[in-house]
């Protein structure tokens, strides 16, 4: 579908999108080019201007405030900008589209505070965040298909959390909860991933794992992790985006950008 | 032969004291027209008996019975006593097999008249003005005849006037053509919206020279009219308004601030009016009567203020964080509240007099009076907003509400007591709901159900103007108020209502901020 | 599949419970009441049918609630109105059925004669047909709920924001039906009805064929219910209710399943009302008052939410405790229910269904 189609789409709001078939066929998934936000006449985001490679793993950091949440925001829909534009793929515009639009596009995000369905089972989480149908019609009527069983068992084995199944998520430790979260994202087959601090709360165990359940999507996912935990991100690290007051800072390898005198003077040096 | 002599004599006597037996026969049982023109007969009569038989039917004590002679006879039956309905005879024993004579509401508005108009003779003076004052807001053609009777009998200044104003506009409809013409002429002097009305309808009378003193008249009465009623609206408007915001003032303190849903909101007004009414009593008899709001006002606001406390210690704080949870359990605090009313002072209404100071009003233009109970009210919400304002702003109880609403973990770590705020907060929401119910005391009655009424418009005020935000409440109460009354004056009372309300629910579905915004990300969560 | 989804909704001993609940409203009381003679003591008087019939739409009412509120967490102050606009449908037809034998003996409705009205208003049109009156049951309360909630879901209005303005169009709309000229009887409504589909509504079998009715439809929403609650889109639901923006994120388009889920509830509620009014013999513009609305919520909060068989049980707790104060001890019915309110929301969070659940688990 293409993007004119999807724009005249999210007017009449009863009909299914499905933005199937990203163009990034000048290899960048995501652009945003000089978003500004200000709530209350406070600038959150300030003609900041990113760029994302298809498959690429990037890394932001920046102090408190600097607009890595609000930027996330504004990606996923959540958040209008004041000015700028926003584009998934060359010809898909988030500015225009809805939280499940831009959701069915390819989008998934992660919460800073895990947000899962702590009322529901692990299995259950799965389910509902697993691509498929989601109109109110179809779900009326749905039944699991044993290839979509396959498919959450598949990925409960990757969260290691086979054993906890069955168990209400809300019962799950806060490391648990981050892991059950991406597997959620996963499950939604998103082509660009965007997770906000991801490994707050895990154990070191958990952290390595999901160090290393990250390098092996790079590659068939675009990631953008937002994350204070800085041994983390060195380990993860390939290119990395320090904002700050709203805009970019810097961006290079983390050699280049750790040893950025400006870097260092709002952030690591502190 | 003597017998019947005597029967005829007796006959004739009943006959003297008697009414016109067609007339209340037609009255009872007759068609739809018939019963109307028997009103008219009975009325033309001007017979205090004709009074008892109009209202007899309107209350429905009006029955008939099968008669000797295949008519029927109409019986007035209170209980188990019942009389004749012409003779005014007792009728011993009840008769069986009575039917019922009933009235529909247009008979009904027609007996309404016409016993006004009955009154019109009587010699008590307030009676006659009672009445003058009822039918100058409309009256049957058919009373022309007993209101020109009145009028050569009428000598009193203060009721002349109107009388003759209702005579003329009974004759300009009918009649001869001078005596329309001098009708019309007549009204041309009023500045009644009535006289505006019936001459709006003589402009299309068939005769040209009616049209035209019924134009020229028209436009005298228009002109003078205007003026009134845009002063009169405007009025109603800003007293509408001030009582809106009386009654959301302490709301917007307690949601608009705290974020507390306090759906017994209108019974701590409640509280605030029964509290007036109990220090009304306590002065009534005494020499210091009139002074009595200067101890009901303080009483109001620590008594509102005082239950509002105890709700927030023992039940709210309980619920913070939790709206829909303090929403039912405020509505079942507000349930017990108007039942403890019903068991101290009564299911039934009570009546709190105003001061001295506050009856009568200022006549502004023809027609057009404030009364000194609005204008007060007016002045007092005034003073309260102003209180409120310098409360908030100018203490420390101020500062740490404000604080503590904008950020409690912070508040909390700077040394504020936030519990204790909020305890004192919502004490003095609840303290100007209190006010609020005093004030309204002044010009409604006082019952158990009072805060009910007012609870869904607070809210509306609140949320209308924008939650949290002062400012925003004050604009949106004017605001409600205008539209109330505007609307009211071309659609009714209850239209105008729910035409607000419908307004309200759309404007917050396009602008769930309300009018005055915040913008944010604290908004989203 | 059929047995998938007959397993679904019960386990064997709730399929149990349900049977002797069929069997209860279908066999015993009819044969209780009709066959029983009056002098016996196991004979159920009609003032009994007719408090259980009347009780049975109100957990009618509490399923439709609990769907939305206990399920989705929005909590509707606007169902006494859904429930009002079902029983004024039924009663149109009621009141066209009286025919001729009204106090003015004319066609009009007596409140019509009264007010000197010559011919039917609009609204009115095609009501003396009883499938138009069971369409606008539904739809009425359908179409309002589905336009109300389309915008106002849209909008995002949320929480208590939204159980405030669906307090106010249920007082709007109580002040629009008080008026005379609205032309439904305004302060007295509908009442003195007296046939239904020709039957004399007054006779003990009229009555008990209502309650039969109603029993049947209470078993039908509450399965209904359970299909929706244990399905996909159930869960859906519930996700809504305890993490929204998960859910749009999940690329759920959360706005269609309130709406479909509102939309629902109010045709459940319009439903329930049509079947109390012929039983209760009256409609007015008294149920539309915002109280009755929430008295809704805390049948559902006493029984539990989100539970089913927790909204019927407080439906009938709350109500059957009602019927008894308000014989025994009027002046304290007020008190026990805002009491009921207050002890619910601060220390039953889970109604009744919890109490028990935990009362067991201690047990086991």
């Amino acid at each position: 579908m293409s993007a004119n189609a999807v724009a005249a789409n999210e007017g009449g709001s009863f009909s299914h999108v499905a933005t199937e078939g990203l163009d990034a066929t000048h290899g960048v998934v995501l652009y945003l080019e000089d978003i500004s936000v200000s709530f209350d006449g406070f600038r959150a985001l300030n003609k900041l201007s990113l760029s994302i490679d298809l498959g690429e793993l990037r890394c932001v950091i920046g102090p408190n405030g600097a607009g890595k949440t609000t930027m996330m925001d504004v990606i996923i829909g959540k958040t209008r900008p004041d000015s700028g534009t926003a584009f998934f793929g060359q010809t898909i515009d988030l500015t225009r589209l809805s939280e499940a639009q831009i959701a069915h596009a390819g989008i998934g995000r992660k919460f800073q505070k895990p947000t899962i369905f702590e009322h529901h089972s692990v299995f259950e989480n799965l389910e509902l965040a697993m691509k498929a149908d989601k109109r109110v019609r179809t779900t009326l009527f749905a039944r699991l298909a044993d290839a979509e069983r396959d498919r959450i068992a598949e990925m409960l084995r990757l969260i290691r959390l086979g054993e906890a199944a069955d168990r209400v998520a809300g019962l799950l430790s806060h490391g648990q909860k981050q892991l059950l979260e991406i597997g959620m994202l996963l499950m939604q087959e998103p082509k660009l991933l965007l997770l906000d601090e991801p490994v707050a709360g895990m154990t070191d165990d958990e952290t390595d794992r999901t160090a290393d359940l990250f390098l092996s999507l790079a590659g068939r996912h675009s990631l953008v992790v937002v994350e204070h935990d800085m041994a983390f991100i060195e380990k993860i690290a390939r290119k990395v985006t320090v904002l700050h007051e709203g805009s970019v800072l810097a961006e290079g390898p983390m050699s280049q950008v750790q040893n950025d005198p400006k870097v260092i003077e709002v952030y690591l040096g502190r | 032969m003597k017998t019947l002599l005597l029967a005829l004599l007796l006959s004739f006597a009943a006959a003297a004291a008697a009414i016109d037996r067609a007339a209340v026969e037609k009255l009872a049982t007759g068609e739809a027209d018939e019963r109307s023109a028997a009103i008219s007969a009975l009325v033309a009569e001007a017979d205090p008996r004709a009074a008892e038989v109009l209202s007899a039917l309107a209350e429905g004590e009006m029955q008939t019975v099968a008669g000797k002679d295949g008519a029927r006879r109409v019986l007035i039956v209170r209980g188990e006593e019942a009389v004749d309905a012409v003779t005014g005879e007792k009728v011993t024993p009840l008769p069986e097999e009575r039917e019922d004579a009933i009235a529909n509401n247009r008979l009904r508005g027609q007996i309404e008249g016409a016993l006004a108009a009955l009154k019109l003779l009587s010699p008590e003076r307030e009676t006659r003005l009672e009445a003058v004052k009822q039918l100058a807001a409309g009256a049957d053609e058919a009373l022309l005849p007993l209101v020109q009777k009145a009028l050569a009998k009428e000598t009193d200044a203060g009721i002349r006037p109107t009388l003759e104003l209702i005579a003329a506009s009974l004759a300009m409809k009918s009649g001869t053509k001078e005596a329309r013409v001098a009708a019309i002429r007549r009204l041309a002097s009023s500045s009644s919206p009535n006289s505006r009305t019936l001459l709006a309808a003589a402009v299309n009378d068939p005769d040209e020279d009616i049209r035209f003193e019924a134009q020229k008249a028209l436009r005298e009465v228009q002109a003078s009219l205007a003026w009134g009623e845009r002063a009169g609206l405007l009025f109603a408007g800003v007293s509408l308004g001030s009582i809106l915001l009386l009654a959301a003032l302490g709301l917007a303190i307690t949601y608009g601030l705290m974020g507390v849903i306090n759906m017994a909101h209108g019974e701590l007004i409640m509280i605030g009016a029964y509290t007036t009414y109990a220090v009304q009593v306590l002065f009534r008899g005494t020499p210091y009567f009139d002074w009595y709001l200067l101890a009901a006002v303080p009483a109001s606001f620590a008594m509102s203020a005082m239950v509002g406390m105890a709700l927030e210690r023992s039940v709210i704080r309980w619920l913070y964080g939790r709206p829909l949870e303090t929403l039912l359990a405020t509505w079942g605090i507000s349930l017990m509240l108007i039942q403890a009313m019903r068991t101290l002072y009564g299911a039934q209404n009570v009546q709190v007099e105003n001061p001295a100071f506050m009856s009568g009003g200022i006549e502004v233009f023809a027609g057009v009076v404030l009364p000194w109970s609005r204008i007060s009210i007016i002045a007092f919400a005034a003073l309260v907003l102003l209180g409120m304002w310098l409360l908030l702003t100018r203490t420390r109880l101020g500062l740490f509400v404000r604080g503590v609403t904008q950020n409690r973990e912070m508040a909390a770590c700077v040394g504020v007591p936030t519990g204790r705020v909020d305890t004192w907060a919502f004490g003095l929401g609840s303290g100007i709901a209190g006010l609020a119910g005093c004030a309204l005391s002044q010009i409604g009655n006082v019952g158990p159900d009072l805060g009910q009424g007012y609870i869904v418009d607070s809210f509306m005020v609140v949320v209308f103007g924008g939650v949290g935000q002062l400012a925003g409440t004050v604009y949106a109460a004017l605001v409600l108020g205008f539209a109330n009354k505007f609307l009211e004056s071309w659609s009714g009372a209850v239209i105008a209502k729910i035409v607000v309300l419908v307004f309200i629910i759309i404007f917050i579905q396009r602008r769930p901020q309300g009018m005055f915004a915040l913008k944010g990300r604290a908004l989203d969560s | 599949m059929l047995t998938e989804t007959f397993t679904r909704l019960y386990g064997p001993k709730g399929w149990i419970a349900f049977g002797v609940a069929a069997l209860v409203v279908f066999v015993v009381f009819p044969v209780l009441s009709l066959a029983v003679p009056p002098d016996s003591a196991f004979h159920v008087s009609s003032y009994w049918v007719t408090l259980l019939g009347k009780i049975m739409c109100y957990a009618i009412v509490a399923l439709a609630m609990d769907l939305i509120w206990g399920y989705c967490g929005i909590l509707s102050l606007g169902h006494g109105l859904f429930f009002a606009l079902g029983g004024y449908a039924m009663g149109m037809y009621l009141m066209r059925q009286i025919g001729r034998e009204g106090q003015y003996q004319s066609d009009l409705p007596d409140f019509m004669v009264f007010l000197d009205w010559k011919e039917l208003p609009w609204t009115w049109w095609n009501t003396d047909q009883f499938w138009w009156a069971m369409l606008l049951v539904v739809a009425v309360p359908g179409l309002l709920a589905f336009v109300f909630g389309f915008f106002a879901f849209r909008s995002r209005v949320k929480g208590v924001y939204f159980s405030i303005i669906t307090q106010a169009l249920t007082f709007a709309a109580m002040l629009l039906f008080f008026r005379n000229a609205t032309g439904f009887g305004g302060n007295n409504g509908f009442t003195d009805f007296k046939r239904i589909l020709g039957f004399t509504i007054a006779t003990p079998e009229t009555r008990m064929a209502l309650f039969a009715v109603t029993g049947a439809v209470l078993l039908a929403t509450l399965l209904g219910c359970r299909y929706l609650v244990t399905s996909k889109f159930g869960r859906v639901l519930t996700a809504v209710r305890d993490a929204e923006t998960r859910v749009a994120f999940c690329g759920y388009n959360t706005v269609h399943y309130k709406l479909a889920v509102f939309t629902l509830s109010a045709v459940i509620c319009g439903i329930a009302g049509a079947l109390y009014v012929p039983q209760v013999g009256i409609i007015n513009p008294g149920e539309m008052s915002p109280a009755n609305s929430i008295e809704i919520a805390i049948w559902v909060a006493v029984g539990g939410r989100g539970t089913l068989i927790g909204a019927i049980a407080g439906a009938g707790i709350v109500n059957g405790a009602k019927s008894f104060f308000t014989q025994a001890f009027p002046e304290f019915w007020l008190y026990f229910l805002g009491l009921l309110f207050i002890l619910v929301t601060l220390f039953l969070p889970q109604g009744v269904v919890g109490l028990v659940n935990k009362l067991r688990g201690k047990a086991a």
